[in-house]
């Protein structure tokens, strides 16, 4: 008896018309599209986009060349080789992410002591060849320099929750 | 009645200058000049029904990814031109410009044929259909014998392109569709043959004609005298048998990404873009046979409203809705289930159903004496 009525009920195509009625309510629903280059999502101030070096206000640049970074990027997308000042400190003689391999999981933003490597909110990049997307110490750098504003704003909303 | 000449569709002015050109070729060409006439006003006569049939069909494109983002709460397409109506331009433009592969070893012949195969059936098709009382290219006595027929010889495209290339998996996604194809005439067949019963005739513009008279017709409410009301389930199996016939979702085996053997694969431009081309086709020709068979065609739902031809178009253009709708709602049916569908289900029901229909005939209960 009850298979009986279970084949009634599918030839009366109940199943069907209830599928159909949820398609045809969104038919008439408020659509969500964000129409990308006119529109965007907003940005979260932890969002991790492409890196930059952070330079202190006085000019000298933050990092010590600890080499923490490297050893937590899990791509092994940066690559550190460090060198004695003059004035005797321990600098980066050369700082390269490969972007290429990073996968901006933010780890390297996280291991740095002093804050100097770190991720904007930058997104929208491109390379026309592979070897664009290879970042070296000066254009890590001068990324900082032109982000500051934004990325000093962006470690004020964050610190409370360090 | 049909168009036989051209003076019932021009207007009265244009008569004298049209019977002036007449006399002059009568008097340049002698006795050549009427066949020649028949020749160029039956050209004119397809052109005027193919032309806008391509438009419809590429726009027929164009609104289903509309409907479909809908559903899906998206917008769909809007960057080419005001609301992306220039879309199947762009869509038709890209795919002229790509390479059609032909793989090594093809029969290059046939694999270059079997597009056309399976487009121009669905084209012929269209030769026989009423838009109208009198519209019609060729009002032919069987014409829904005919358009059967036609639409069959469709499979010849499906075999020929999955054999042509020489590739075992369009082989065998040929012969999956076929066999999908042919099956599903059967029911539809069946299903016509309830409607054959009912209007008595195999000529379209008497089936149509056929569904305005009757009990409700009477009343003033014409739209509960069609065919779709008296013969729900036959309506109910020949809509979802077009589904499977067209090779629309849920029966769309032949493009399902998850298993990719359909009988196109080895296609690419603008060779493939023919086989989509024949299967919007065919698919506008299933929305019209559905407004022809059941939905009463050109006839107006009440007896207040005349009669016209945009009453078919509203009908064909809602059934074409209801293939974009049901394509955005059903998942797609496996293989198995296609064939136990199609024989164990739908074949049963339309015999079962041509009997009671037998029975409710003879009976004194006859509504469409």
């Amino acid at each position: 008896m009850g298979s009986m009525k279970e084949i009634f009920g599918s030839l009366l195509l109940k199943e069907l018309l209830k599928g159909l009625s949820v398609t045809g309510r969104h038919l008439f629903a408020r659509k969500i599209t964000v129409q990308y280059p006119e529109e965007k999502t907003p940005q979260g101030f932890r969002f991790r986009g492409l890196h930059a070096l952070r330079r202190y206000p006085g000019g000298e640049e933050r990092c010590i060349a600890c080499k923490l970074c490297e050893a937590a990027c899990p791509a092994m997308a940066i690559t550190i080789e460090s060198a004695e000042r003059e004035d005797g400190s321990r600098r980066t003689t050369r700082y390269d992410i490969d972007w290429n391999k990073c996968i901006f999981c933010g780890f390297c933003e996280e291991a740095c002591p002093v804050d100097a490597i770190v991720e904007t909110r930058l997104f929208e990049y491109h390379g026309e060849k592979q070897s664009d997307l290879y970042y070296t110490k000066p254009m890590l750098l001068a990324n900082g320099d032109r982000y500051e504003t934004q990325i000093a704003a962006d470690r004020e909303l964050d610190s409370k929750y360090r | 009645m049909m168009v036989e000449t051209l003076h019932q569709l021009l207007p009265g002015f244009l008569i004298p200058p049209f019977d002036a050109l007449m006399r002059m070729g009568q008097d340049t060409f002698g006795a050549a000049w009427p066949d020649l006439v028949t020749l160029v006003w039956t050209v004119v006569k397809v052109m005027l029904i193919i032309a806008p049939l391509l438009l419809v069909v590429a726009y027929e494109t164009f609104a289903e990814r509309k409907v479909i983002g809908w559903m899906q709460v998206r917008i769909g397409p809007n960057r080419v031109g005001p609301w992306g109506l220039f879309q199947p331009l762009a869509d038709g433009l890209k795919v002229l410009l790509k390479e059609i592969v032909i793989p090594a070893k093809a029969d290059k012949p046939v694999y270059l044929l079997a597009p056309l195969f399976s487009f121009a059936p669905a084209l012929i098709a269209w030769a026989v259909i009423p838009f109208n009382d009198f519209l019609v290219l060729a009002n032919i006595d069987a014409s829904l014998l005919f358009v059967m027929s036609v639409t069959s010889i469709g499979v010849y495209g499906v075999i020929l392109s999955g054999w042509a290339p020489n590739s075992k998996y369009a082989f065998l996604g040929s012969m999956r569709s076929a066999a999908q194809m042919i099956s599903y005439e059967v029911a539809m067949g069946l299903s016509l043959v309830v409607v054959l019963m009912v209007s008595n005739s195999l000529n379209l513009v008497d089936i149509v004609q056929g569904q305005g008279r009757g009990l409700f017709a009477g009343m003033g409410l014409k739209f509960l005298s069609w065919n779709w009301l008296p013969l729900l389930p036959m309506f109910v199996v020949y809509l979802t048998s077009i589904f499977a016939e067209c090779n629309r979702a849920p029966f769309d085996l032949a493009e399902g990404e998850s298993e990719i053997i359909g009988y196109h694969v080895e296609y690419s431009g603008m060779a493939f873009a023919v086989f989509q081309l024949a299967e919007y086709t065919a698919m506008l020709m299933g929305c019209t046979l559905v407004s022809l068979l059941f939905l009463g065609g050109w006839l107006s739902p009440v007896s207040f409203l005349p009669d016209s031809i945009l009453w078919l178009l509203v009908k064909i253009f809602c059934v074409l809705v209801l293939f974009f709708w049901v394509r955005a709602t059903f998942p797609r049916y496996r293989y198995d289930q296609v064939m136990r569908l199609g024989w164990k289900v739908f074949i049963p029901v339309c015999l079962v159903w041509l009997a009671v229909v037998a029975c409710w005939m003879l009976s004194p209960l006859n509504i469409w004496k």
